[in-house]
């Protein structure tokens, strides 16, 4: 059997197989024990020069992958659409080219066109990494997602799995989706219809209407952010009601005795998609995404750079030996 | 000019339902006489056409030269060079220049280009409303006078339903069609494709059919309400089909038009974000498609058009959501109908000629569209067998933002005449 590959990006799960999700899955499991020692550093990228090219605002993902990048050894440059030459009328392509001459090695994108990733992917050489396009996938995220699932379950098939809220607008739950039913699980979505597109079963999932319904059903719900833009944008009359009717209480969890994992992607609005007695409680594995999403991204960062799966345990043992060296 | 005989080709008029092997005589510009096997009188060209199609030539009522404004992406000389080498030998340009073409002094300036550029005939089509803007009506008289033969707000659906009444009725007056580009702004919204499958797994914006169905019903109903003649600009949808049939059996003077790319492709074609298939109204499910290809064949659909729209390719060469909306079309539209609906049985090579040249230069009122005795020596030969393969680097135009490159298509232009006069040669 060969051993699979990510090939040059990682820019959606959709077309990614099996074996690939789970190749960057058990990759990541070995990183994750980085993050925990008081030297927090790895060689495994040293002299590879990685571009976070941000051309939205994004805390979380930015820091993230920053930290995977920085724990990986690799030197790391910040480029903010704000200010930069972006600003300016420069495109896409000629910002990207621009930093391929100065000779990196990858680039991880965040943008607010959907396909923006691909279209920077198949202009240059480096590795690019798909931190989040438009409405289209945010492929890093819902792996942290599953991974998170997976420490709790030990496993992710056969596991039900509702995705609650924008489904329409929302990257982080196409990434969910695709993930998700490759591994074998089953996958729901539930919010108001005005942000269910139409098409959305033909992906392979089933739509619940009412959250009680979807809580009843569920082994875990991950709960995405309400952009307060929907309301203004017409798909939805008031924050008030969402919670009212889409909010997931402790009331609504209560109704149902047993293991239910909740997670939310962030940044949260407490009390508009989600209580905070759940956020904050038993059931909330939100702060576990948090820190699995930093092992996730070093796995993904690693098997583009063409870090060897059986060679991640070793790589994380260098820094001992390196450190006896100096 | 000598006069030309063009002789032994397979001779198409489906303004008088002749289809025969004859020859073709052409003096002074118009069609002197089709015989089966006529003299040629001295001094004249004959060409042997045997085995190719002799027919009016192709007529388009829906195109963007984007002269004034941006002539980086086409001019009314490259664009009517183009026209003559996809066969075409009438064109009607939409207003939608910089600045609109909304004033006789704006429609003048078409008219006079196009005479410099003597290649195929182009008529411009003035605003329905000042700069578009759907407020106030445009001057339609002067427009008229100044040699516009229809009037359209293409690219800004006239939203205001007051407006599109109005302009049907003052339109009635100059016997002009109002051509209309079908969508309901506040559905299309900020859309960049179809809404469907495709668009959700894409996470792109959709369009939904309705955007366009609400405002073709609305329409129908203003044409029936005004008396006034509505052509339907790029009908996508299946209920859109729908729509303008059940308004022609109530007899509402109501036309529509169907373009290649939208019997040829459906939204599957955005798949990998290629912005080459990126229009509007966007391209379709397969449903809809089959509903445009039945609707040209059972003439709910009267004809034919490319809504040829060149864009510069930088302008192309962007995100999707960002790349703006058109393809170009005059050069593969001929070979498109010829392979999608001919080669598939849905029309007959004569049907075919119908929609792209008799029927369009009819109900737009336009010369052209016929070989009768006496017409306008406009007409296009073509070799109705052979392939070609389409290889956006050669073409005339001055822009390459097409959907089908790399296709091979069927029947190949060899010559175009306009007037009598050899525009295209192959």
């Amino acid at each position: 059997m060969t051993v699979p590959s990510l090939g040059k990006d990682l820019l959606g799960l959709e077309h990614l197989t099996p074996d690939q999700l789970r190749l960057i899955l058990d990759t990541s499991e070995p990183f994750k024990e980085v993050s925990e020692r008081a030297i927090k550093k790895v060689p495994a990228l040293r002299g590879k020069t990685i571009v976070n090219l941000f051309f939205e605002a994004s805390t979380r993902t930015r820091i993230s992958f920053e930290f995977a990048e920085k724990r990986l050894s690799a030197d790391t440059v910040n480029v903010a659409a704000q200010g930069s030459a972006v600003q300016k009328g420069e495109n896409l392509v000629d910002t990207a080219r621009n930093l391929e001459a100065m000779r990196i090695d990858m680039v991880v994108i965040r943008h607010p066109s959907s396909g923006a990733a691909k279209f920077l992917a198949e202009r240059i050489r480096s590795n690019v990494v798909n931190g989040g396009d438009g409405m289209h996938e945010h492929p890093t995220q819902a792996l942290l997602d599953m991974l998170t699932i997976r420490d709790h379950y030990e496993k992710i098939e056969g596991l039900k799995v509702c995705i609650c809220g924008d489904i329409a607008h929302s990257r982080v739950a196409r990434s969910n989706i695709w993930g998700l039913t490759k591994l074998g699980a089953q996958v729901a979505v539930c919010g108001p219809q005005s942000l269910i597109p139409g098409s959305i079963e033909e992906l392979g999932v089933v739509v619940f209407r009412r959250i009680e319904e979807a809580i009843e059903w569920a082994d875990v719900l991950n709960i995405l952010r309400l952009q307060l833009e929907r309301m203004t944008g017409g798909y939805i009359p008031s924050l008030r009601e969402y919670y009212r009717v889409f909010g997931v209480t402790l009331e609504r969890l209560e109704r149902v005795q047993r293991d239910l994992l909740i997670l939310h992607p962030g940044p949260m609005n407490r009390g508009v998609e989600i209580d905070s007695r759940v956020a904050d409680g038993p059931h909330s594995v939100i702060l576990d995404q948090v820190t699995n999403g930093v092992a996730v991204r070093m796995a993904v960062l690693y098997l583009l750079a063409g870090g060897r799966p059986e060679l991640a345990e070793a790589a994380k043992g260098e820094t001992e030996r390196e450190g006896r060296g100096t | 000019m000598r006069p030309l005989v063009l002789a032994g080709g397979r001779v198409i008029d489906p303004s008088r339902d002749y289809d025969a092997v004859a020859d073709v005589l052409i003096r002074d510009g118009v069609i002197e006489g089709i015989e089966s096997r006529l003299t040629p009188p001295d001094g004249a060209d004959v060409v042997d056409v045997a085995g190719k199609v002799v027919a009016p030539g192709l007529v388009d009522v829906h195109v963007h030269l984007r002269e004034p404004g941006r002539e980086d992406a086409e001019t009314v000389a490259t664009g009517a060079r183009a026209a003559t080498a996809g066969g075409f030998t009438t064109v009607c340009a939409m207003p939608n220049t910089d600045p609109v073409t909304d004033n006789q002094a704006a429609v003048g300036f078409i008219v006079k280009q196009a005479e410099a550029a003597a290649a195929a005939r182009v008529y411009p089509i003035g605003a329905i409303s000042v700069g578009q803007r759907g407020e106030q009506l445009a001057e339609f008289g002067e427009m008229v006078a100044a040699g516009a033969i229809a009037v359209s707000d293409d690219g800004h659906p006239v939203v205001s339903s007051h407006l599109m009444r109005t302009a049907l009725e003052y339109a009635r007056s100059f016997n002009i069609p109002v051509a209309e580009h079908c969508e309901d702004p506040s559905l299309a919204r900020n859309g960049v494709m179809h809404a469907g499958v495709v668009a959700t797994r894409l996470g792109l914006s959709g369009i939904p059919a309705a955007a366009e169905d609400v405002m073709v019903a609305r329409n129908i109903l203003l044409a029936q309400l005004t008396g006034g003649h509505m052509h339907l600009c790029h009908i996508s949808t299946r209920g859109s089909v729908d729509l303008v049939r059940w308004g022609k059996q109530r007899g509402v003077n109501v036309t529509a038009e169907a373009t290649p790319h939208h019997f040829a492709l459906t939204h599957d074609a955005c798949e990998n974000y290629d912005t080459n298939a990126k229009m509007n109204p966007p391209l379709r499910e397969a449903a809809d498609v089959e509903a445009v290809r039945e609707g040209l064949r059972d003439g709910t659909l009267d004809v034919i058009a490319t809504d040829h729209a060149p864009h510069h390719y930088e302008a192309k060469e962007r995100e999707f959501d960002d790349a703006p909306f058109g393809v170009i079309g005059l050069e593969t539209s001929l070979g498109l109908g010829m392979k999608e609906l001919v080669g598939r049985g849905l029309l007959t090579l004569p049907e075919l000629i119908d929609r792209m040249s008799t029927r369009p230069a009819r109900i737009f009122h336009l010369p052209g569209g016929s070989l009768r005795r006496g017409a306008p020596a406009d007409v296009v030969v073509f070799d109705p067998t052979a392939t070609w393969r389409v290889e956006p680097e050669r073409f005339r135009s001055r822009s390459r933002n097409t959907p089908f490159a790399g296709w091979d298509l069927v029947g190949r232009v060899d010559r175009t005449l306009v007037g009598g006069r050899t525009a295209f040669a192959a």
